[in-house]
């Protein structure tokens, strides 16, 4: 099983770290040319998703990225990934993938001063470390979604088929139960 | 405090492999948001003007960082002079993403930096090798920068200072453990943030290139050299397109190692800021603050 890394921008290692603990096979998608190599998941890491989504297209990536999802290619967008792959964000006219039915509010807990760290309940995983940094939330999951945690009564994370979003960092913790999750749907494909 | 320094490391880890701008308006701001930049330094003059009006230079006007504030959604960046806490106190009290004690603005103090364990918004200082970066940590950054030499668009001073930082990184991680001792006594840091750089071969923090960059080429460069990411200040808006050359930056900075994408991008972009050469410069900013 071979996991490509969407590594434009932000904190796509800490990625590559969590799946080399758990023993997968990742590589690095820095350009169009990176995605005719065949892979079996795909990670949209955090960073800041305006300019994720500005490269994706500037680099003529946009609608390929866009259609391997589509097609069902596994993926999983942590914070400003999730953002990325939401089909609405509340708070801005720009979306970017948009293959996600979820509604999604950006620096939903304001600055870097409302940047916080918890423990929840994870459906599926039971209780996990969380680590929100200038994090959205998704104020709602459309039909075909279904939220996976909640943190004081905001979405914090959810699935939609192939589709597995966080908008806190599993990969900036230890704990690396949210990855093996998200191995167990390529697996369950 | 440990957690809020977890988070403050963490919102630097968000940055890495982006190009953080020097703005002064507004509407430079959301150009160098619409360009890709990954946070946005307010402050009122760029480095390059600072070294050109001399005299004494402060903490911009908490009005201008505000305005700032409300035309982009990325991190927000200030900078106070060094030593100046109630410069950063105030940065806090308008929730500033991220102070930089700055050496291109005059030292408030000559002695001592800011404790800045003792502020909640994390800060990012400069530093020209590991012992100063390191005391800086110690101090409570959850990020550096090199210094290089703001303002000037020569990078030769940046790639000195990373270059020096890198080889201190490797020369500590060939160290034997009983010679640590001595290196934090020789870098005056503590001895267990001398043992992490020793067992992991990094910073404990994120590192960026800062200062003299003015060209795709330049931080592609910093990239190869090590850097994380880059601080463009004076570059972007004191040459000829600022949007194109922005835009061309963000890309090298992704595709460092790209030289057929940097040689596409470097192309048409227009006159670069002319540059002050390093015999030429009056004062050298890398001196404040050790």
């Amino acid at each position: 099983m071979r996991i490509g890394i969407l590594c434009l921008q932000g904190a796509f290692i800490e990625h590559i770290h969590a799946l080399d603990k758990l023993g997968a096979d990742s590589f690095e998608i820095r350009q169009k040319s990176d995605l005719r190599r065949s892979f079996d998941g795909l990670i949209i890491p955090g960073g800041e998703s305006t300019v994720i989504g500005k490269l994706l297209g500037d680099l003529g990536m946009t609608d390929k990225v866009r259609g391997m999802i589509t097609d069902g290619l596994p993926v999983f967008g942590t914070c400003a990934g999730l953002i990325l792959l939401a089909k609405r964000i509340e708070n801005d006219d720009r979306t970017h993938l948009s293959t996600m039915d979820i509604t999604v509010m950006r620096n939903a807990y304001g600055r870097q001063l409302g940047s916080f760290a918890c423990v929840a309940p994870f459906e599926g995983i039971g209780e996990i470390p969380m680590t929100f940094i200038r994090a959205p939330y998704i104020t709602e999951v459309g039909a075909n979604a279904h939220a996976l945690a909640t943190v004081d009564g905001h979405i914090v994370a959810a699935r939609q088929d192939n589709q597995l979003v966080t908008a806190f960092h599993p990969e900036l913790t230890d704990d690396a139960r949210v990855h093996e999750y998200f191995l167990g749907m390529i697996k369950g494909k | 405090m440990e957690n809020r320094w977890e988070l403050n490391k963490n919102l630097a880890q968000m940055l890495k492999g982006g190009v953080i701008m020097d703005v002064t308006t507004p509407e430079q701001a959301r150009i160098a948001e619409e360009a890709g930049a990954c946070a946005v330094m307010a402050l009122e003059r760029i480095p390059a003007d600072i070294r050109a009006a001399g005299g004494v230079s402060r903490m911009s006007d908490p009005k201008m960082i505000k305005g700032i504030q409300e035309a982009v959604s990325i991190p927000v960046m200030a900078k106070c002079r060094i030593g100046h806490f109630a410069e950063a106190q105030i940065l806090e009290a308008i929730e500033i993403d991220y102070i930089d004690e700055s050496e291109v603005l005059s030292p408030a103090d000559d002695v001592y930096h800011i404790d800045k364990t003792k502020f909640k918004v994390p800060f990012v200082c400069g530093a020209k090798d590991l012992g100063e970066a390191l005391r800086r940590i110690n101090e409570g950054a959850s990020m550096i920068r090199t210094k290089g030499e703001p303002g000037t668009g020569d990078v030769v001073q940046a790639v000195r200072h990373m270059r020096k930082m890198m080889s201190d990184i490797r020369r500590l991680t060939s160290c034997a453990e009983d010679e640590l001792f001595d290196e934090a006594k020789k870098l005056q840091v503590p001895y267990d943030l001398v043992l992490y750089v020793h067992k992991n071969g990094k910073l404990p923090v994120v590192n960026f290139a800062a200062g003299g960059v003015a060209t795709p080429a330049d931080a592609s460069l910093m990239m190869q050299l090590g850097a994380e990411g880059v601080f463009v200040g004076s570059g972007i808006f004191k040459s000829g397109n600022p949007a194109k050359r922005a835009r061309a930056i963000v890309q090298a900075v992704t595709n460092y190692k790209d030289a057929k994408l940097i040689a596409k991008l470097s192309e048409d972009l227009g006159e670069a800021m002319v540059g002050i050469n390093e015999q030429e410069i009056q004062l050298l900013m890398a001196e404040r603050g050790k």
